[in-house]
């Protein structure tokens, strides 16, 4: 075993075997930080710090001009993310912070799908887009533009019915969630 | 009122005695503002020493430091001080030049992006974008360095912003929504906490820097006394306990004693007061302290079950929770004779292992020698400030520190260079005690500049250069891990530390003979003004006991 400090060759399983609690599922981090500069580099740098990969972030206004919501996911499979939650609660500019349980969240997510269809074929995916409630926001001879609103899962699924007819591209936003019931986020 | 006098009058208001800083361009305002202002200034040789100076002020006097620098190479210069203070959770405000606000972002002259190099070792830290921003950004900084965990905050001041004019009122609150430290500690478990310290049959009370940081060394002890609790301290906690004692039992971790670490590996349950289960301290994580139950103290949630899980976490100030602790603990009237055991197994480790070293047969000095020699000449009275290495693990080990604040050094970051500047600011910040900056040939050099500093300003630092030629700790590891391969380890025979003192225009002397150690430091504390002794010590010497890197705690060696 190649102990830190010494001359004992590592090998690399041991590196890769590094300790750590994960959940083993996505978890949806909604913080509250206050409206100011410099405020999401330093919540990047956090989990940039741990070597975190974050999966989707967002950034708006809220209610109130001097608060900004963060929505950000990450995989919880690949980054125990408890002491990352408490960082954030260090930093000055966090106000609130919330890991959203999934069962008790919307999330909804909006992406835009570039397809490079024309004649039956734009029938066809305009069909898959009315199972999707998608909406077409742009048509030209050869490509179609499609809007679809969704969970990570349902838009992934979209994707996966689309991309045979010739994706040409595809933009998403990244999740916001809000918390089911009367009680705030 | 120009901005920067109003930064004068905010330091004032926060009752800052001295700073420690180097001007430059970007802070030729700021340093205008001096000239009126009243408040005392250090002229340091390196931004970098005054960065070290400032928090060897603030660990000696508890107050939060300040060190001035300006604009880009000023303020890199400090960036290594920054994250000492951050490590090692000192109250220190860095004021830095930025240059002027049209220039930012432009590869202007001296322009270095502070905020985007501090901001994973700062604690906070403030950009100042209005001048009407600035008196609010420094009491705010202040407010945040020295509550809740301290540490460093920044205040980058772009020089336009502070030659601006503007209305200056003193600000009395702070506004801060998202900065609200716990610190009185949850009652239920502080309840819970006092029913397994009276239920435990092998408890140790584990307490580290933060219990100097909360200024808790009373309640520290008042914890330990409240029943025969046996007690051991982190290095940044050495202090917090008057060593020598019955129920001390020495520094735990990679060089504690064998009855501190052993004390640990075998307790039922570990009471851990601001202290934060550094590798240092834990050994080999996965067999440290196996059969314990964690009671974790903490001002910082973060800290709580970082590395080890705690049973019964406790979110608050370390004065305020063990005041409670106590109280709670009173209450049970737990039996002490159940410690009997337990006891006896530590005093037999307690006579088996003492810390002991070979002393030489001739006049050479060992190294652990010179410490107990200091500890002699001084008799404990002293603020004894160390760089980083042996001598700084010799010193934890020997000299019996019997109050909190006179043993300072750079524990978290372990930096190498701290130990002259951070005396000269405990030097500064304590006037009428006697400090000693213990340092090693390798540490001292580098920032010895700041022997000007000391000359300057009559700053009566007493530098103890415990020199063995050797970069002694790397070497340590390379004799005892790398096959004893050394590589560039050796420092040579440069300089001539006493030439080099007076040059400086210091008293510079020079010890090679240990049976008139004693009364020879006794000549060099007494010699007024600073003093740099050069003295001698066995070359090859190592630091023992110690945990080997990735070891357990039961399996130390020498």
């Amino acid at each position: 075993m190649g102990e830190p400090g010494t001359k004992e060759l590592l090998s690399l399983e041991e590196l890769e075997a590094t300790a750590g609690h994960h959940t083993g599922r996505k978890h949806t981090l909604s913080i509250l930080v206050e409206n100011k500069p410099g405020v999401l580099t330093r919540i990047a740098g956090l989990f940039a710090r741990r070597g975190f990969n974050i999966d989707t972030l967002t950034v708006g206004p809220t209610d109130d001009e001097r608060i900004s919501r963060i929505t950000l996911t990450l995989d919880g499979a690949l980054h125990p993310i408890d002491q990352v939650t408490k960082q954030l609660h260090k930093l000055i500019n966090v106000l609130k912070i919330r890991d959203l349980d999934p069962t008790d969240t919307v999330a909804r997510e909006l992406a835009m799908f570039k397809v490079a269809v024309d004649g039956p074929q734009r029938a066809e995916v305009m069909q898959i887009c009315e199972i999707f409630r998608g909406k077409v926001v742009d048509v030209t001879k050869r490509s179609i533009v499609v809007e679809v609103t969704g969970t990570c899962d349902k838009i992934d699924a979209f994707e996966r019915m689309v991309r045979p007819f010739g994706l040409v591209e595809m933009m998403r936003t990244g999740e916001i969630a809000i918390a089911r019931g009367r009680g705030e986020t | 009122m120009r901005a920067v006098d109003a930064v004068m009058e905010c330091l004032k208001a926060e009752g800052v005695e001295v700073v420690f800083g180097y001007p430059g361009g970007a802070n030729l305002p700021t340093y205008d503002a001096f000239v009126d202002a009243g408040i005392r200034h250090v002229l340091v040789r390196h931004e970098q020493g005054g960065g070290h100076a400032a928090e060897g002020y603030a660990r000696a006097t508890g107050k939060v430091g300040v060190a001035l620098g300006t604009s880009g190479p000023g303020a890199t210069n400090l960036v290594t001080a920054i994250t000492d203070a951050m490590m090692d959770s000192t109250p220190v405000v860095f004021l830095t030049g930025q240059v002027r606000t049209e220039l930012l972002g432009t590869d202007g002259f001296q322009e270095a992006d502070m905020l985007g190099i501090t901001m994973p070792i700062v604690k906070h830290s403030f950009m100042i974008q209005h001048p009407l921003e600035i008196p609010r950004a420094i009491h705010e900084a202040f407010h945040i360095a020295r509550t809740g965990r301290p540490g460093p905050v920044v205040v980058d001041i772009p020089t336009d912003l502070s030659r601006a004019d503007i209305p200056y009122e003193p600000v009395t609150d702070v506004r801060l929504p998202g900065y609200q430290p716990t610190t009185e500690g949850n009652q239920k478990q502080i309840r819970q906490a006092a029913k397994a310290l009276a239920s435990a049959r092998r408890p140790v009370i584990y307490a580290g820097g933060g219990v100097v940081n909360a200024n808790a060394s009373a309640e520290l002890i008042a914890l330990v006394r409240s029943d025969r609790f046996p007690v051991t301290c982190t290095l940044m906690g050495l202090g917090a306990y008057p060593a020598p004692d019955p129920q001390w039992l020495g520094m735990l971790g990679m060089h504690g004693t064998r009855a501190a670490n052993y004390a640990m590996d075998e307790a039922d349950l570990i009471c851990c007061v601001g202290a934060r289960f550094d590798d240092r301290i834990t050994g080999k994580l996965s067999e440290f302290a196996p059969r314990a139950k964690f009671i974790h103290i903490d001002i910082d949630p973060a800290e709580i079950s970082k590395n080890v899980p705690a049973h019964i976490p406790i979110v608050g100030d370390a004065k305020n929770v063990l005041t409670k602790l106590v109280a709670e603990y009173r209450a049970l009237e737990a039996d002490s004779s159940r410690l009997e055991e337990w006891w006896s197994r530590i005093d037999g480790w307690r006579e088996r292992y003492p810390l002991t070293y070979e002393d030489s047969a001739d006049t050479e000095i060992k190294p652990q020698r010179l410490i107990e020699a200091m500890y002699e000449a001084t008799g404990g009275n002293a603020i004894v400030v160390s760089d980083v290495g042996q001598h700084q693990m010799w010193a934890a080990q020997y000299f019996h520190f019997d109050a909190p604040r006179k043993w300072i050094n750079s524990g978290g970051l372990g930096t190498m260079g701290f130990g002259l500047p951070a005396a000269m600011g405990a030097a500064v910040g304590c006037p009428d005690q006697t400090v000693i900056c213990l340092t090693g040939d390798g540490g001292f050099q580098m920032n010895a500049q700041e022997l000007a500093t000391c000359a300057t300003e009559g700053i009566p630092v007493k530098v103890l250069i415990m020199n063995n030629g050797y970069l002694g700790m790397v070497r340590q590891w390379q004799e005892l891990f790398w096959d004893r391969r050394y590589s560039h380890v050796d420092m040579g025979q440069w300089p001539d530390f006493v030439k080099l003192a007076e040059a400086y225009g210091c008293t510079g002397m020079r010890f090679e003979d240990k049976t008139t150690l004693v009364d020879d430091i006794r000549t060099a504390l007494e010699t007024p003004g600073p003093v740099v002794v050069d003295v001698r010590v066995t070359k090859e010497e190592n630091v023992y006991p110690m945990i080997a890197p990735g070891a357990a705690a039961r399996d130390m060696v020498g």
